[in-house]
């Protein structure tokens, strides 16, 4: 029923459609018979030179927060292909991540992308989600942002798209929830200064570009701190403070 | 002696008002034409008093609906899904904007509604759900919360920004195949290819745009122009304006082409449920698109709310 429809050409700007291009013909050229890709293996030791995944992302993609590494187990496997394509192409610029990126090969990349994605997240998805009962205080503009947004320059909330909880959902819109706070700033202000791609439907440039330095910091730290609000608010007795029953 | 000046003053205002009023009734009857704008009290401000925990109730209820009023939600929709901003945005139905247009006489079923009534069609249609009491929390909440965000409005006055900005009619005919390729292109990564929506385990983010978890067939987003203009101002998310409008008209085309739960006054027959309560250009139910009548596959409503469901 569903006609083919060529990629929305805000998927892939146009100074990134040679580079795109080339890594599907490379891949439709290939001759050599597909090699199943060990991911897990990859992961654990790295391979062609690159570092190990796991030596920065945790043994199991839980990150590491304090030093900024952002959690990857559970995020969809289209966003975190697209991520690493763009690391190694230079669209995601990364001074430690493009090199490690390009040094693998594209089944490489798609195999380890696929492996992150199935596994367990970091924190409890229910957990998280029942935040949504939390009703945020306007003065809390981190909170205000993620659950109501700001819809006066048109900012949608962020968990409209990313989850209840900024949990993430299918392929394409990853978890918020739990990622370091410099490192969500840091990908809000990449988007403003175009040094990420725009993702789909350039969704992401839109809305970072619509948002003041201060209100990027407090929206970075809500997601940062929120794993730790959602065990506090699930034990009994114990609300968040100025939340609602 | 300063009171009694500043009400003189005051007096005198308002007699030359009336005066100035008098002498320019046509431009006053123009000015009338034009909505007047109206901004609700900031949404932080919600008093911290028994009425305004109410308020806030209703404004939770608003946003999670199902959760808050799970035994008449038949769905998976909020009523923020379409009232964007938990029913404050402009152009998206604002909850101020309807409160002082009620009680009403409407055309859908022939008699004057209260609010009550009016919410109550919320639920059974747009959220494929049952009608809570008159009376139940439930309507005293909304009702609740209506009324603060309405607060110092104009009553029986259409205000700027009342309902969705309707259209004007499209260049070309809405259409199906030109419909299916603008979801694709736009809609799609949101809303799945097949407009199931999306969930993360059980945790809704994307509503389903047709199917057993989506509006019934009575919804007032089945109809052509509502949903035309509802996309059009407001999706995607955040890059509302990405759509045309021919392309706005063809995905609300292409969208309402789709079985939804059957209309709750369905009497036994699509044609005649058509030409009872579906008889106009707005309507797809019970028209024949891309070989299948509309209305005739219907799941029946009341989704999860179905005995056995």
């Amino acid at each position: 029923m569903m006609l083919p429809v060529p990629a929305h050409p805000l998927i892939f700007p146009p100074a990134l459609r040679p580079a795109a291009l080339a890594v599907a013909l490379s891949l439709a050229c290939s001759t050599t018979p597909a090699q199943p890709v060990d991911a897990a293996r990859l992961a654990a030791n790295g391979a062609n030179g690159a570092a190990a995944c796991a030596s920065c992302h945790g043994a199991r993609g839980e990150g590491n927060p304090a030093a900024g590494f952002p959690h990857l187990a559970g995020l969809g496997s289209g966003y975190l292909r697209e991520q690493l394509q763009a690391l190694a192409d230079g669209a995601r610029p990364n001074p430690v991540m493009g090199p490690v990126a390009a040094a693998l090969s594209p089944a490489q990349r798609d195999a380890l992308a696929d492996y992150y994605a199935g596994l367990p997240p970091p924190f409890d998805p229910d957990r998280l989600a029942a935040t949504r009962d939390i009703a945020a205080a306007s003065a809390d503009t981190g909170a205000w942002l993620a659950t109501r947004g700001a819809w006066d320059k048109n900012v949608p909330a962020c968990n409209q798209c990313h989850g209840p909880g900024g949990i993430g959902v299918g392929s394409a819109f990853p978890a918020l929830a739990g990622q370091s706070a410099n490192y969500i700033a840091a990908q809000l202000r990449a988007w403003r200064q175009g040094r990420r791609p725009p993702g789909p439907l350039a969704l992401m440039p839109a809305v970072a570009t619509r948002l003041s330095e201060q209100e990027i910091d407090a929206v970075a730290a809500y997601y940062a701190s929120l794993p730790q609000a959602a065990q506090a608010a699930a034990r009994p007795g114990q609300l968040r403070a100025g939340g609602q029953p | 002696m300063m009171i009694a000046s500043r009400r003189m003053a005051r007096h005198a205002a308002t007699a030359l008002a009336t005066l100035a009023m008098a002498a320019a009734l046509p431009a006053a009857r123009a000015a009338d034409a034009a909505p007047p704008p109206f901004t609700p009290p900031a949404a932080g401000s919600i008093p911290d008093t028994p009425f305004g925990k109410v308020v806030r109730q209703g404004e939770q209820l608003f946003i999670n609906t199902p959760a808050h009023a799970g035994q008449f939600v038949g769905n998976d929709l909020n009523c923020a899904s379409c009232h964007l901003d938990a029913g404050r945005r402009p152009d998206s139905a604002p909850l101020w904007a309807a409160y002082v247009l009620y009680p009403a006489y409407r055309a859908k079923n022939g008699h004057v509604n209260t609010l009550a009534e009016r919410l109550q069609g919320c639920f059974r249609y747009s959220m494929n759900g049952k009608p809570p009491a008159a009376d139940d929390p439930v309507i005293v909440a909304l009702e609740s919360y209506m009324f603060w965000l309405a607060s110092k409005a104009p009553t029986g006055v259409k205000l700027d920004g009342q309902g969705y900005r309707k259209l004007p009619p499209p260049p070309s005919k809405p259409d199906y195949l030109r419909g299916q390729q603008a979801y694709a292109q736009y809609c799609a990564v949101c809303h799945g290819a097949d407009g199931q929506g999306q969930k993360q385990g059980r945790h809704w983010v994307f509503p389903a745009l047709w199917g057993d978890a989506s509006y019934n067939w009575g919804a007032g987003m089945h109809q052509l122009g509502n949903a035309a203009a509802f996309i059009h101002a407001n999706m995607p998310l955040g890059q509302a304006g990405l759509l045309s409008e021919q392309e706005a008209w063809d995905v609300a085309y292409f969208m309402n082409a789709h079985e939804r739960p059957q209309d709750p006054r369905y009497t036994g027959s699509v044609a005649d449920t058509r030409a009872k309560y579906h008889d106009s250009d707005d309507s797809l139910y019970g028209l024949e698109v891309q070989g299948h009548v509309l209305g005739s596959a219907a799941p029946p409503p009341g989704g999860k709310l179905r005995a056995g469901k």
